[in-house]
C-alpha cells in the first residue's frame, strides 16, 4: 500500500490519471445518488431545455436530463469496457507466452491465427456478429473475444521470445522445472507489467469502439444510456444545442486521457524499477 | 562403476545453418568424482559443447552428429549468475521450488531444505526472507545461489560454464574453493569450462584444449601444461601473466602454480 503511494507521488501522470478515473468511476457508481432524474423516462413537457440550475446540462429531445444520462451512460460504457477485456486479456497473454516460449510449430500456429484475425477489420466483424447475434452488448463481448486478444498476444509473444533466450529461463529448464511452472510462475510475472500497460491503451480503443457502434446504431440499443447513441441523438440539433453531442464526446475524451495517463505512469514506474 | 563413464561424448558435432562446424568431432569421458577442464578462447565452442550435454543449445544450433550419453543427473552453473536467476522471484522461493520438483518433497519440506542449502553455501541469514530478490544480492551471493540451485538437483555431474568470469577477482577464489569443498563433501564429477588456465590447472585432473570447435590437445593436467604439444596450447599457457614482484617469492599460491609450471 505504501509502495503504491510512493510510486504515485513520484509519478504525476499516474496520480493524475488515477484521480481522473476514480472520479469518473465514482460518479458512475453513485449516479442514482447524484441525480434524482430518470435516465430513461421521457418527459415531454421539458424537451430540449437549455442548461439551468435544475437541468445542469439541459434536456434532450425526449425531455430527459442530459447530465443524468451522461453519468448513467458512464456506467454502461465503462462496465462493457472492463468486462469485455477480461477474457481477451487472459487468452492473449497465455497464447503470447506459449508462442514466445515454445516457439517452433506453436509459434507458427498462433502467429497464423493472429494474422488471420488481424486481416479482418474490427468493425466488419462487429457488423457480422451483430447481424448473427443481434445488436447490443452481447455482440461487443463476442467480437472482442474473437479479436481483442491479438494485441496482448503480439506484445507478450515478443517479450516472451526475448526472455526465452535469457539465461534464467534456460537455467530453470535445466533445473528441471516443468514448463507449466516456468510459464505461469516465472514468465508471467515478467510479462504482466507490459501487458497491463497495453491493457490501459486498449481499453481506450475499446471505449471508442463501443461508442462508435452505439453511434452507428449497432451497439447498445436505446433507451439504455450510452455515449455513442447520445452523440447520434444530439446530431440533428448540432447547430443550436451543440452540447447534446459534445458532452458525451468529451466524456469519451476524458476517459481516454485518464487511461493513457495511467498507462504512461505505470510504464514510468516499472521502467524505473 | 569405474569403467562406466558418467558422461560420454562421442564425436559430437554441432552446427547452425551458417556454420556447419561450430563444434566438430568432440569426444571425452567423465567418470564419477572426476573433474575435467575444457579450455580455449571465447568462440572456440567450449560453452556450446557444455550446453549440448543438457540440451540447452540456442535456437538455430543443432547436434548433427555424434552421441551424448549422460548416466545420471546433470546440473549447470552459469557464467553470469545474476542473469541466471528469475529477476522477479525471491531467491529463497526459487531454491525451494527446484527442491520441490527435483527431490519430490512437499512445498513445506522443500523450504526447509532450501534453508539448509543456503547455510551449506555460507549465505547470510538475511536471504531466508522472502523479499530478497536477485538484484539485491552481490555477484558472489548470486553465484552461491546458482550453485545451490544446481546442488538442489543432487547432480552426479556439475557442468560449470565459466562460473567465475563475471565475478570480482576477490570473490572468484572463494567460489572456486566452495565448489571444490562441496565436491569433496558431495562427490559430484565436474566439467569445467573456462579460458582461465590457472583455474583449471588447480581443479581438474584432465584438460581438453579446444580451438575453433575442435579438440586440439588433451591429457593429464600437469604433463599437458609442462609439455604442451600443440602450439595453441603453448600460446594459452604463455598468455597467463606471471606476477613479476611475486615470482621470486618462495611459495607461489596454489592456484597459480600449475600455470607457472
Amino acid at each position: 500500500m505504501r509502495r503504491i503511494w510512493t510510486a504515485m507521488r513520484n509519478t504525476p501522470s499516474l496520480l493524475a490519471g488515477t484521480l481522473m478515473l476514480v472520479l469518473m468511476v465514482g460518479v458512475a457508481l453513485l449516479a442514482p445518488l447524484i441525480s434524482s432524474f430518470s435516465p430513461t423516462e421521457p418527459n415531454m413537457g421539458a424537451i430540449l431545455l437549455p442548461p439551468s440550475s435544475e437541468h445542469w446540462l439541459g434536456t434532450d429531445q425526449l425531455g430527459r436530463d442530459l447530465f443524468t444520462r451522461l453519468i448513467y451512460a458512464a456506467r454502461t460504457d465503462l462496465k462493457i469496457m472492463v468486462l469485455a477485456q477480461i477474457i481477451p486479456f487472459c487468452t492473449g497473454i497465455l497464447l503470447g507466452m506459449m508462442a514466445g516460449y515454445y516457439g517452433k510449430w506453436v509459434n507458427t500456429l498462433i502467429t497464423l491465427l493472429t494474422d488471420t484475425f488481424i486481416a479482418f477489420p474490427f468493425y466488419l466483424i462487429v457488423i457480422i456478429v451483430a447481424f448473427v447475434s443481434g445488436a447490443g452488448e452481447k455482440g461487443i463481448y463476442i467480437t472482442f473475444m474473437l479479436v481483442g486478444w491479438i494485441v496482448y498476444a503480439r506484445v507478450v509473444k515478443g517479450l516472451s521470445a526475448s526472455y526465452r533466450s535469457q539465461e534464467w529461463i534456460a537455467s530453470a529448464q535445466t533445473l528441471g522445472l516443468p514448463n507449466r511452472t516456468i510459464l505461469l510462475r516465472h514468465l508471467l510475472p515478467n510479462v504482466l507489467p507490459q501487458a497491463v500497460i497495453v491493457l490501459m491503451t486498449d481499453m481506450a480503443v475499446l471505449l471508442v469502439a463501443i461508442v462508435t457502434l452505439g453511434y452507428l446504431g449497432i451497439g447498445i440499443a436505446p433507451p439504455t444510456p450510452d455515449w455513442g447513441t447520445m452523440i447520434s441523438e444530439g446530431q440533428p440539433f448540432l447547430a443550436t444545442k451543440w452540447w447534446l453531442s459534445a458532452t458525451p464526446g468529451l466524456a469519451v475524451v476524458y476517459t481516454g486521457i485518464a487511461l493513457s495517463l495511467v498507462g504512461d505512469g505505470l510504464a514510468d514506474v516499472w521502467r524505473r524499477k | 562403476m569405474a569403467n562406466h563413464p558418467l558422461l560420454h561424448l562421442e564425436n559430437v558435432t554441432l552446427a547452425s545453418r551458417f556454420n556447419p562446424s561450430l563444434v566438430s568431432d568432440v569426444s571425452f569421458q567423465v567418470h564419477a568424482g572426476e573433474s575435467i577442464g575444457l579450455i580455449g578462447e571465447s568462440g572456440s565452442g567450449k560453452s556450446l559443447t557444455l550446453r549440448s550435454i543438457l540440451g540447452l543449445l540456442p535456437s538455430g544450433i543443432e547436434q548433427t552428429d555424434g552421441r551424448i550419453q549422460l548416466n545420471g543427473r546433470g546440473a549447470m552453473i552459469f557464467q553470469d549468475p545474476i542473469r541466471a536467476l528469475d529477476p522477479l522471484y525471491p531467491v529463497v522461493k526459487q531454491l525451494a521450488e527446484v527442491v520441490h520438483y527435483r527431490q519430490q518433497v512437499s512445498r513445506k519440506a522443500s523450504h526447509v531444505i532450501a534453508l539448509e542449502l543456503l547455510e551449506l553455501l555460507g549465505l547470510p541469514d538475511s536471504l531466508r526472507q522472502k523479499d530478497r530478490y536477485p538484484h539485491q544480492l552481490s555477484g558472489g551471493q548470486c553465484q552461491r545461489i546458482v550453485i545451490a540451485l544446481a546442488l538442489a538437483c543432487k547432480p552426479d555431474v556439475l557442468l560449470c560454464d565459466e562460473p567465475t568470469t563475471a565475478l570480482d577477482v576477490t570473490v572468484q577464489r572463494q567460489i572456486l574453493e566452495l565448489i571444490v569443498r562441496l565436491q569433496k563433501e558431495l562427490g559430484y564429477a565436474m566439467v569445467f569450462v573456462t579460458h582461465n588456465l590457472a583455474v583449471t590447472s588447480s581443479l581438474c585432473s584432465r584438460l581438453y584444449v579446444m580451438k575453433e570447435g575442435r579438440l586440439v590437445e588433451e591429457g593429464e593436467t600437469l604433463p599437458l601444461l609442462q609439455n604442451p604439444q600443440h602450439p595453441y596450447t603453448r600460446m594459452l599457457i604463455d598468455s597467463v601473466l606471471p606476477l613479476p614482484e611475486l615470482s621470486e617469492l618462495s611459495e607461489p599460491n596454489e592456484l597459480k602454480r600449475g600455470a607457472d609450471a
